[in-house]
């Protein structure tokens, strides 16, 4: 079964990156294009809100900002279309980091529950400013990008499906390390108890703050790419809180905290919501739809398809209950518990 | 300087119809740890609700709330009951996601009944103002703001002077100690949660009566109110009035002094100070692990 795995990732590997050739349907290159996108989106966000369990509402805002960034940059620059867009998408992703650290040192200030608020709040602040500051976003007027004339039909997808493989492939590479880093655990300590993983030593400020940090690097990147893919951004759509929402669902469906799970929620939601919104065109049913769907998701499949697979097949984990955060907490704290009471007894001893 | 003050008391009287909404949201946080994040859009269901009274039945905005706020208590305690209860693990977080659904639910079906044009309430007190000195001011204001003041005060009595009262406080205070000295927990849970949505449906009514509104609308409105009682401090009532208040003040001597743009991002960033000196809010209680 173990030998099994990395033949399993490679043959998912091959799959992906020779999608667009097995379906050269421009229709359903574009679907590929924005599942890519997202997956990479949820990944970095899984990295920061399902490991640390600050769950976020807010990081659209650094999509829209990472929008904002390369919409910009080409104009200022004269960057033509073609590939040279696509450089500029590390320093999309670092203009977003540049909001972040202040953004996230603020917000990080407050414990869970208001901190989710707090992100939401920040998003509508940020959508405001691309609102207002109209010399520089131009208000609802929007911005438009370089379009890649030389780019046409089926081959328009291709550079942007590639792209976007390339920062999926580092986002789950890193989101893997982390997960098995000292790092990482540092991040899960904070998750179940974060004033018992601060008094055994982890630096919490820190690694709440780097881990918020390096999801909105990516969603800067994201956004960026996004935004040349649709060549057009406006306030309301570059800064859209459904984005949140479906980062959020996914990882949700997927299972929060897993690796595989969030991939897993991309790729059957993006593809369902491209369904939905083609075939229900009028905003209202389509927003109606959308809703259904996620109280269904968050009431019977609380804990994601990845958990709830993995706790059918491993016995073991199923005696241990589900892997949720609040469970985890009380095994942490159980072992905790026993532990004071073996000092205790040591104490007694002596 | 008159301008100013002229600000200041539009801030006052508005300020009523968001301390209305806020304290629905907070009562509902206090009790029960959920952050009712559909509260925006049950703001402007209620609005379209009054709306529909007054185009159809001919009967008034004020007097309808007489019956819109029955049905949204009713609302409010089959939400509760249907898609609240149910979460049984990370209910604050949950709560959230969920609540969003519902906005987004409650936004589409409104989106499909009544269109996304923008829908302006009528009434004499809507096009009729009333001079103090040489400032008008437009009477619906007066009439919102007595409404919030009624209703304020109603919930002040219910809360010190009944035993659901006493009830509530006590869940408050601490759920699992309320649960054990026998009080029903989950039937204030419910009856919370309409309380907090009836509140939205006078919000929406009042809300209705000085802004145009369409569906998308609830986003506006849910930053503020988050805004709002962030600032005020989660779960804190008295937060909830001063935060409120001070938000529209600030917002209108802003757009008065500066200029509406930025009226709101003033009020923000206000609230950014505030978040770094006291991350729990004015009068909120410092978050910390669950016993």
């Amino acid at each position: 079964m173990k030998a099994l795995r990395p033949l399993g990732l490679l043959a998912l590997l091959a799959l992906a990156v020779l999608f667009p050739l097995l379906f050269p349907n421009p229709a359903v290159d574009t679907v590929a294009v924005l599942t890519v996108l997202f997956a990479t989106a949820v990944t970095a966000w899984n990295t920061f809100s399902g490991y640390s369990g600050y769950i976020s509402i807010g990081h659209a805002a650094f999509f829209g900002i990472g929008s904002y960034a390369v919409a910009i940059l080409c104009q200022d620059w004269h960057v033509p279309g073609g590939y040279l867009p696509f450089l500029l998408l590390p320093l999309a992703g670092l203009i977003a980091v540049a909001f972040a650290i202040p953004m996230g040192w603020i917000a990080l200030r407050t414990r869970k529950h208001t901190f989710v608020i707090l992100t939401i709040a920040m998003f509508f602040i940020m959508q405001l400013m691309a609102f207002n500051l109209r010399s520089v976003t131009n208000g609802s007027r929007g911005m438009s990008l370089p379009i890649p004339v030389s780019w046409s039909g089926a081959f328009y997808d291709l550079p942007f499906y590639y792209v976007g493989l390339a920062l999926l492939l580092v986002a789950v590479a890193l989101s893997w390390w982390i997960r098995n880093s000292k790092y990482g655990l540092g991040l899960l300590a904070i998750r179940d108890d974060e004033d018992r993983a601060r008094g055994l030593g982890v630096r919490t400020g820190a690694f709440k703050l780097t881990a918020f940090v390096l999801a909105a690097f990516f969603f800067g990147m994201v956004g960026g790419l996004h935004a040349y893919f649709v060549e057009s951004i406006f306030p309301a759509f570059a800064f859209d809180p459904l984005i949140d929402l479906m980062v959020a669902l996914m990882a949700f469906l997927g299972g929060l905290g897993t690796i595989s799970g969030p991939l897993l929620g991309a790729v059957i939601l993006v593809p369902a919501q491209q369904f939905f919104t083609i075939w229900f065109n009028k905003p209202g049913f389509y927003l109606m739809i959308y809703g259904a769907m996620f109280l269904a998701i968050i009431l019977l499949l609380p804990q994601g398809i990845v958990p709830a697979l993995r706790g059918r097949f491993t016995k073991a984990e199923t005696l241990a209950g589900p892997v949720r955060s609040g469970d985890d907490g009380d095994v942490a704290a159980a072992v905790a518990w026993a532990g004071d009471v073996g000092d205790g007894e040591r104490g007694g001893g002596a | 300087m008159r301008l100013i003050v002229d600000a200041v008391i539009t801030g006052v009287l508005s300020g009523g119809i968001y301390v209305l909404m806020a304290l629905g949201l907070t009562l509902i946080f206090g009790v029960m740890d959920i952050i009712n994040v559909g509260q925006g859009a049950l703001v402007i269901l209620g609005a379209y609700l009054s709306y529909l009274l007054q185009q159809h039945l001919h009967i008034d905005l004020f007097v309808g709330l007489i019956l819109t706020m029955p049905v949204m208590f009713a609302l409010g305690v089959g939400l509760e009951a249907a898609f609240i209860r149910p979460i049984r693990w990370e209910r604050t977080t949950l709560s959230i996601l969920v609540t969003f659904a519902i906005a987004l639910l409650i936004q589409g079906a409104l989106s499909l009944t009544f269109s996304t044009n923008l829908v302006q309430m009528h009434a004499w007190y809507v096009s009729h103002s009333l001079k103090i000195g040489s400032f008008y001011l437009a009477w619906v204001y007066i009439f919102d703001f007595l409404l919030s003041v009624v209703l304020v005060a109603a919930l002040y009595v219910v809360l010190n002077h009944t035993k659901f009262g006493a009830g509530l406080r006590a869940s408050m205070q601490n759920r699992t100690a309320a649960q054990l000295i026998g009080i029903d927990v989950e039937r204030v849970s419910a009856i919370t949660f309409g309380i907090g949505v009836a509140l939205a449906a006078a919000g929406g009514m009042a809300y209705g009566a000085t802004s145009a509104f369409n569906p998308n609308s609830q986003y506006d409105l849910i930053s503020r109110l988050l805004v709002i009682i962030i600032l005020g401090g989660m779960g804190s009532l008295r937060g909830a009035v001063v935060a409120g208040f001070g938000m529209l003040i600030v917002e209108d001597v802003t757009s008065v002094v500066w200029s509406p743009v930025w009226a709101s991002t003033v009020f923000y960033m206000l609230l950014v100070v505030v978040l770094v000196l006291r991350p729990q809010g004015l009068f909120g209680r410092l978050e910390s692990r669950r016993q």
